[in-house]
């Protein structure tokens, strides 16, 4: 039974350290645009595609991450100083266009690399599993969760410790004041975007080994995305990671004790935090 | 609003009636059939317009209670072999019911958020519809809905019977739906769009009329839903997903929000655009994300109210 329990919650911690690196992108777009971004889950599936074409030439997980994160940060660099910077005032434009780009994305993407489904491959030295006692658990996926775990102290250390972070938190907080402040809210949008694509796509080649890539990988994944940000609350990092925690785990668990109802089960709990918080645990109004 | 053009209207009309009443018997019956579609989803349209235009409440899961009725009906009919009254009161019934507990969590919540909140509800009945295989039948969907016109024991069969049965029911949603946004209770869901704030000093309850509209909303939905389930014989997850509700989101913004024509128009443009595109590419969903963006960069105000002055 402890078995049992360590085991899924590893598994849990592995789902949330995913779930962190697509979320924490999504919650800072929208602290500083009020983007609702569609196509937030459309970057992860571009990061394994990508990905999975570099791996196959070059065999190397750590080219593949570094090319995925280039490319779709490059897109979406584009997709917000070309597209989305005109309809900055309003957020349901804004939205309807990442929709457009989220059906636009699937379709090339099947019809660049087709609709079969693959799985990334990863380094031998990740391949086996972790024993301890009568727990086993791979070793990738504490890889994974490492690696998240490193991504999220840089990001905070980012957001806590230097220029741009104090610049980025002023502009969560008011868009305005920041700007009469001499904070070039326009540049920094585009930069947030852009590193916002960047991580999802990281997510993606992470997830790549284990979820793999097929078509609709998208869209599975941007509702578990934005229940961790609802819940987290919007353009809170903080939100971000707690959030990722508790939906990584109950998915988990959800999976595993009602697998019918496993969608059903995160309900529950952006019901509770909705209703006690509108703004989410760590959100502001 | 003072300064409606009666001509443009009348034109529109006209047009309208040419098309839906008296051209089906001249076209052949896949025409007839885009024409049923396109008033089926006229219907849903409109009722997502009273809340995304009329209420200023973005809804992102509004094909859920389309979805859900339709599954209502299809659960009914083919595994408990129900009777016509009982599917269509049960499919409203369980879709607006829905609207009515699920309106309960979100009609404190707006803007963006209610944006997401409605995403997140959406897809989690996506998901519902698609893993809870012994109701929904999964993946697979269900099939087997016998069609209206024999469901209700009509004298007339075929498309035609089932065009002009679906043209009365979307008459009389329509002409509801007109009372609703024209009475005093629509003008305070309008009051609430402009300024909420405002509103609540004046001593409305804002969060009873966002709730009300929500389940109205819901309700007509609900009805569409129905319908579509007796029109196409199938329902499957693909009627709640993400892709359902933004197209009808797209519905909405393209065709002109808070005018009830807009929302027809867009629903038939469309419904159009979609079936011819698709009989020619495989690329359906390329032009249809192209269809989006540019739809926004040209009339981001929809084509209806292309020729008013944009109002501050």
């Amino acid at each position: 039974m402890l078995v049992y329990l360590i085991t899924q919650t590893l598994n849990g911690l592995f789902s949330a350290a995913l779930l962190f690196l697509i979320a924490s992108g999504l919650t800072l777009a929208f602290g500083v645009m009020k983007i609702v971004n569609i196509a937030h889950g459309s970057f992860y599936m571009l990061g394994v595609y990508v990905a999975y074409t570099v791996i196959q030439r070059t065999q190397s997980l750590l080219l593949g991450s570094l090319v995925a994160i280039a490319v779709v940060a490059a897109v979406g660099f584009v997709m917000q100083r070309v597209f989305l910077r005109r309809f900055a005032a309003d957020p349901l434009a804004q939205m309807m266009m990442t929709m457009g780009f989220a059906l636009l994305f699937r379709d090339a993407a099947l019809m660049i690399w087709g609709g079969d489904p693959f799985t990334l491959q990863y380094p031998a030295v990740l391949r086996g599993s972790m024993e301890a006692g009568d727990v086993v658990f791979p070793w990738y996926r504490l890889f994974v969760i490492i690696v998240a775990a490193l991504v999220g102290v840089a990001l905070w250390t980012i957001n806590e410790r230097t220029l741009i972070g104090a610049r980025l938190r002023a502009t969560v907080d008011d868009p305005e004041m920041a700007s009469a402040t001499g904070i070039n809210v326009a540049q920094l949008s585009g930069l947030v975007f852009a590193a916002g694509a960047g991580l999802a796509a990281f997510g993606g080649v992470m997830g790549g080994p284990i979820l793999g890539g097929y078509t609709g990988v998208d869209f599975d994944l941007l509702p578990l995305a934005f229940v961790v940000v609802i819940i987290g609350g919007m353009g809170s990092l903080k939100g971000a990671l707690v959030g990722s925690i508790v939906v990584g785990m109950i998915d988990n668990f959800g999976k595993a004790l009602v697998p019918e109802l496993s969608y059903f089960t995160l309900f529950a709990p952006m019901i509770l935090v909705l209703a006690l918080k509108p703004t989410g645990l760590y959100g502001r109004a | 609003m003072a300064g409606r053009r009666p001509g443009r209207n009348s034109v529109a009309i006209a047009l309208a009636v040419a098309l839906l009443v008296v051209a089906p018997p001249l076209l052949p019956s896949y025409w007839v059939g885009l024409l049923t579609q396109m008033v089926i989803l006229a219907i849903l349209a409109m009722s997502l317009d009273i809340l995304l235009g009329y209420t200023g409440l973005p809804s992102l899961g509004h094909a859920a209670f389309f979805g859900v009725a339709a599954y209502a009906v299809a659960v009914l009919s083919v595994r408990y072999g129900a009777n016509f009254w009982v599917c269509v009161l049960g499919g409203i019934l369980i879709g607006t019911l829905l609207s009515a507990v699920l309106g309960l969590i979100v009609s404190h919540v707006r803007d963006v958020y209610f944006l997401m909140i409605t995403l997140a509800i959406g897809m989690v009945l996506w998901g519902l519809g698609h893993r809870w295989i012994p109701v929904t039948g999964g993946d697979n969907g269900i099939s087997g809905i016998p069609p209206l016109e024999v469901h209700a024991g009509l004298p007339f069969q075929g498309p035609l019977a089932l065009h002009y049965a679906t043209l009365v029911v979307f008459l009389i949603c329509a002409g509801l739906m007109r009372l609703v946004v024209r009475s005093p209770f629509g003008l305070t869901l309008r009051g609430i769009r402009e300024n909420e704030g405002r509103m609540k000093s004046l001593g409305f309850n804002t969060w009873l009329h966002c709730y009300l509209s929500f389940v109205v909303a819901g309700a007509f939905a609900s009805v569409s839903g129905v319908m579509w389930a007796y029109y196409n014989g199938f329902v499957s997850p693909t009627y709640l997903d993400l892709t359902a509700s933004s197209e009808l989101f797209l519905m909405v913004t393209l065709g002109g929000p808070s005018t009830l024509v807009g929302p027809m128009i867009g629903a038939g443009a469309i419904v159009l655009l979609k079936n011819v595109m698709s009989a020619y590419t495989a690329r359906w969903l390329l032009i249809l994300g192209i269809v989006y963006i540019v739809a926004i960069l040209a009339a981001p105000q929809g084509l209806w109210n292309l020729r008013k002055r944009p109002s501050a």
